[in-house]
């Protein structure tokens, strides 16, 4: 059999395997690219993330009712009782209400719990005593969280700092394992999908929490596993295919590893639905993130990741095997 | 071709069979129970407790079995959790809030053959069971300002016995001490006496000009650092005691970074009451014994907190005045003297040390008596303003003598009591430390998830478990068939793999970690699929099947291995950086690429070797 089937001079065949020009759509995917990155740094700049609890410090209160109340006496109901700023969603069901109390009213609770012994019950259940005055029915406290404002700070530089080196660790490896160009390609398509992530969090001013946090990097840990296989493949093409240029090549390893990054997406997009439709309100923005997540990250594995070797102008001797010094000597009589 | 040595088979089964042995515990439902301790670990709970319990319970009409007596605690079994409170309620109320503790419980079911085999069901995060996380910080400004008020006042008193007459000795800022001085010479002089007197703690500078020259004092880093060390690990000490008496199940209680500890307690409900323990005061007094001949009005009668004691002796007749309180307590340790008799060696700061030296220098031959006072909030019925009969949490101190010793001579900085058993050395100086906190804490942040959200959240997280398998399992039927098959029972493999480890291995289940288990369902077919589309790639290029399915698994190998160590090496760094439920997360996910790699690549060749090893094939069901 024939190892490539040509046409008009350019590999459309590769061992029985169609090859897809998905090279020919490189200008355009590049630009589609940097317009989303562009969005999204926009959106961050506009809006900027709406960090959530655990960043900023603040309280939030989850609280099941027997019977749906109206938001406006709740409001009015701890507005009287001293909670100021206070704000009342519902949270799941018609029956449950997320109250948040911002970071300052927050802070001087914790202060006074400081200093006064007697006053040190929690906030949570000032609160729910407070409401339970308003209504016969009975108040189910199902949850509070309060995070005093340095603690969320600490988190945020934290979270930051580990993204970062994160991405320099699966640099290196990369370096190591492939070889510099490869590398820099595939932290262009992490940047680009953790950019496009928090954009996608900063335009729908959707709440960015510790959960999510953890789903970004368990983005990077994907995209960088995807990118990883077309990666394999590129590397196993340029040192069996003879006669193919550097963007046949391209073309020939996305489309064997097509099947694989459609079949591994789609069962990871399947559980991941799983958990935002039955995975409740606290990991909703989670699977939400990790969703938009994979998508992007398998466009980028294929069109950011291999458009920057591209552009790195990757070439066959890159990934020759140095040759071993002394081996010349060996052959000498 | 493609067939595995024997050995091989039979490792994957031993490995696939402990797997199920360890994960089998989280079968096994525990019942809710209550659990019976006493307030003071001399405290005897034994089988009258239980009749006691027992008949309290049948009383109130609540159903319960399995009671058991163990090391120092009853257990009660119960039939449903909505029954745990009123049987909390009915046993505090039939033996007393005085001296004994009833926490609610969960019981493990676990039998007992696999708990012997060390096998024992993943603890549940407080998402999930319920229950309270605090963060407190240690303020520990405070302790470094305690010190150097004592330094404070060494200075001026080292000074004036060097004879460097000093214009004033002020403490600035809580952190420095500055000393003022009329002319050079007093000031070098004054340098040369600290600079002797407190090597490696004081770092001097001298400043000011003219007549008004300064020597500014600070302490040393790592002096610093020490003190913080020291107020954190003593609070610490104390958070601990105080939790034990909440006797929940497995409290955390740790320290995390610099200042700050954690505390979570698991299945606790009543969270003012876990806070109030937790923020209570207790604290000490010294005072000496009152004379015989002194009026009633000078002294105040106390009885001894240890049982046996109480019944030998009573109590003693202790003067009004108190010499020091427990926050001049710095550190209280058990030691053993020349001859080996174990005593316990008490430190006071420097203000203390003075106190109990002017106290006890015209008084020996007399004795001191400690008193061990801790406030209790006790329900008390009262009737509020609209004439219902309400139920408020009355603070009540509670003063009694943990030790009455004669003085020796008089006693300074550092002293000690003898005359004790080792026991009651131990719990004594743990009395003694427990006594107040070395610097005041505050919560930072504070968690509560009601008993009901953890189970609503257990219910999700199951379902989801269950929906994404079921999804891919069909997913991977349809697309690979009989490959598919043994891809799906790999991960069956895998689901039980990572549940078994993380039992082994004591991990924390969060619901974080349940969607890092769902997740790692989704990614952990990957390696077979890459390795199957490959098998298919090879046919496709006319390779005949059994070779085809061999050179699938080896080209495949390099891209799983690479992409897995990198997601590993993310996950890491995500569990290194995290807290609570980042690193549930965390965990999960690194475990279940770990087994997904033995599984997907061993197992799944194990099973197509059964299948396709050794024989003719003509065509490969994928």
């Amino acid at each position: 059999m024939k190892e490539t089937k040509e046409e008009n001079g350019r590999i459309t065949e590769y061992m029985g395997k169609r090859v897809y020009d998905f090279m020919r759509w490189r200008k355009l995917a590049a630009v589609l690219s940097v317009v989303l990155v562009a969005l999204s740094i926009g959106a961050l700049a506009m809006n900027g993330l709406k960090l959530g609890l655990d960043f900023t410090g603040g309280t939030q209160i989850e609280v099941g009712y027997q019977n749906a109340p109206k938001l406006e006496d709740v409001r009015n109901q701890l507005d009287a009782a001293g909670f100021k700023g206070a704000s009342v969603v519902r949270f799941g069901s018609d029956n449950e209400l997320l109250i948040k109390l911002p970071p300052e009213v927050t802070e001087s609770m914790t202060q006074r719990s400081a200093r006064d012994e007697e006053a040190s019950q929690s906030i949570g259940d000032n609160v729910v005593g407070e409401l339970r005055k308003g209504t016969d029915g009975r108040i189910d406290l199902r949850r509070v969280e309060m995070v005093g404002p340095q603690v969320g700070e600490e988190l945020r530089d934290d979270g930051g700092l580990g993204m970062l080196f994160a991405l320099a660790v699966v640099m290196a490896y990369v370096a190591l394992r492939f070889q510099y160009k490869f590398s820099v390609g595939a932290v262009v398509a992490l940047i680009h999908d953790v950019i496009i992530v928090l954009g996608f969090f900063a335009l729908f001013k959707l709440d960015f929490d510790l959960t999510v946090l953890a789903a970004v990097l368990a983005v990077i840990g994907y995209s960088i596993n995807d990118t990883i296989v077309v990666y394999d493949r590129v590397r196993e093409n340029f040192r069996r295919v003879r006669k193919a240029d550097t963007e046949e090549i391209m073309n020939i390893s996305i489309s064997q590893t097509l099947g694989r990054t459609f079949m591994t997406s789609f069962t990871t997009l399947l559980v991941l639905w799983a958990l935002q439709f039955f995975g409740g309100e606290l990991i909703h923005n989670f699977s939400l993130a990790l969703i938009v997540g994979v998508v992007v990250g398998t466009y980028s594995s294929v069109y950011v990741a291999i458009n920057a070797l591209m552009a790195l102008k990757v070439s066959k001797e890159d990934l020759m095997p140095p040759v071993k010094e002394g081996a010349e000597l060996d052959e000498m009589p | 071709m493609n067939r595995f040595p024997l050995w091989k088979y039979l490792l994957i089964l031993i490995i696939t069979g402990l797997g199920l042995l360890y994960a089998a515990p989280n079968l096994y439902r525990p019942d809710p129970a209550v659990q019976i301790s006493g307030q003071s670990s001399a405290l005897k709970i034994d089988q009258g407790v239980l009749n006691r319990a027992e008949k309290a319970l049948s009383e109130a009409g609540i159903d319960y079995f399995g009671g058991e007596v163990q090391d120092k605690s009853v257990l009660l079994r119960l039939k449903s959790i909505e029954e745990q409170l009123p049987a909390k309620r009915a046993i505090q109320e039939a033996l007393g809030h005085s001296e004994y503790v009833v926490a609610l419980n969960l019981a493990p079911t676990t039998p007992e053959w696999l708990m012997n085999m060390g096998a024992s069901p993943m603890k549940l995060g407080l998402d999930l069971a319920g229950g309270v996380h605090f963060l407190m910080e240690v303020d520990t400004n405070s302790i470094v300002k305690t010190n150097m008020e004592g330094y404070a006042a060494e200075v001026k008193s080292k000074l004036r016995e060097a004879k460097a007459r000093y214009r004033s000795v002020d403490l600035v800022d809580d952190r420095e001490i500055v000393a003022r001085f009329r002319d050079e010479e007093l000031r070098d002089l004054a340098v040369r006496t600290l600079r002797k007197e407190f090597p490696n703690k004081l770092v001097l500078q001298e400043a000011g000009s003219g007549a008004n020259l300064e020597v500014r004092a600070t302490l040393n880093e790592q002096e610093i650092k020490q003190l913080e060390d020291y107020a954190v690990s003593q609070n610490l000490t104390t958070l601990r005691n105080r939790v034990n008496e909440l006797g929940v199940a497995e409290p955390i209680v740790q320290r995390q970074g610099r200042n700050r500890i954690v505390v979570e307690l698991p299945g606790v409900q009543d969270t003012a009451e876990a806070k109030r323990i937790i923020g209570k005061t207790a604290n000490l007094e010294f005072r000496m014994e009152a004379k015989p001949d002194a009026l009633v009005t000078n002294k105040e009668y106390f009885e001894y907190r240890d049982e046996r004691e109480r019944a030998a002796f009573g109590g003693a007749w202790l003067e009004r005045k108190v010499i020091i309180t427990g926050e001049r307590v710095t550190n209280a340790r058990v030691g053993y003297d020349e001859n080996g008799m174990p005593q316990v060696n008490i430190t006071l700061d420097s203000r203390g040390g003075e106190m109990m030296h002017r106290a006890t220098w015209k008084n020996v031959g007399r004795r001191m008596g400690t008193l061990f006072i801790e406030s209790r909030f006790l329900p008390e019925k009262s009737v509020d303003e609209n004439g219902n009969e309400v139920i408020v949490q009355k603070r009540v101190d509670d003063k009694k003598i943990i030790s009455l010793a004669t003085v020796q001579s008089p006693l300074g900085k550092t002293f000690r009591t003898t005359g004790l058993e080792a026991a009651e050395a131990q719990e004594l100086s743990l009395l003694l430390r427990a006594g107040a906190l070395a610097a005041p804490m505050y919560f930072v942040e504070e968690r509560v998830i009601g008993p009901s959200l953890g189970a609503d959240n257990i219910k999700v997280g199951v379902t989801s478990v269950q929906i994404g398998l079921l999804a891919v399992v069909i997913c991977m039927l349809l697309f690979y068939r009989v490959f598919g098959l043994a891809a799906n029972i790999a991960l069956a493999v895998n689901l039980v793999l990572l549940v078994a480890v993380m039992s082994i291995l004591g991990a924390t289940l969060t619901l974080p970690g349940i969607a890092g288990m769902v997740l790692t369902i989704g990614m952990a077919v990957d390696a077979n699929v890459l390795i199957f589309s490959r098998i298919r790639e090879e046919l496709r290029n006319g390779m005949p099947p059994q070779s085809a399915i061999s050179a699938g698994f080896d080209n495949a190998y390099s891209a799983i291995v690479d992409a897995n160590i990198t997601t590993l090496i993310v996950a890491v760094i995500l569990y290194a950086i995290g807290s609570g439920p980042v690193q549930g997360f965390a965990v999960t996910l690194s475990i279940g690429i770990l087994t997904s790699m033995f599984s997907a690549i061993m197992g799944t060749r194990a099973l197509i070797n059964l299948f396709y090893g050794n024989r003719r094939v003509q065509k490969l069901w994928i």
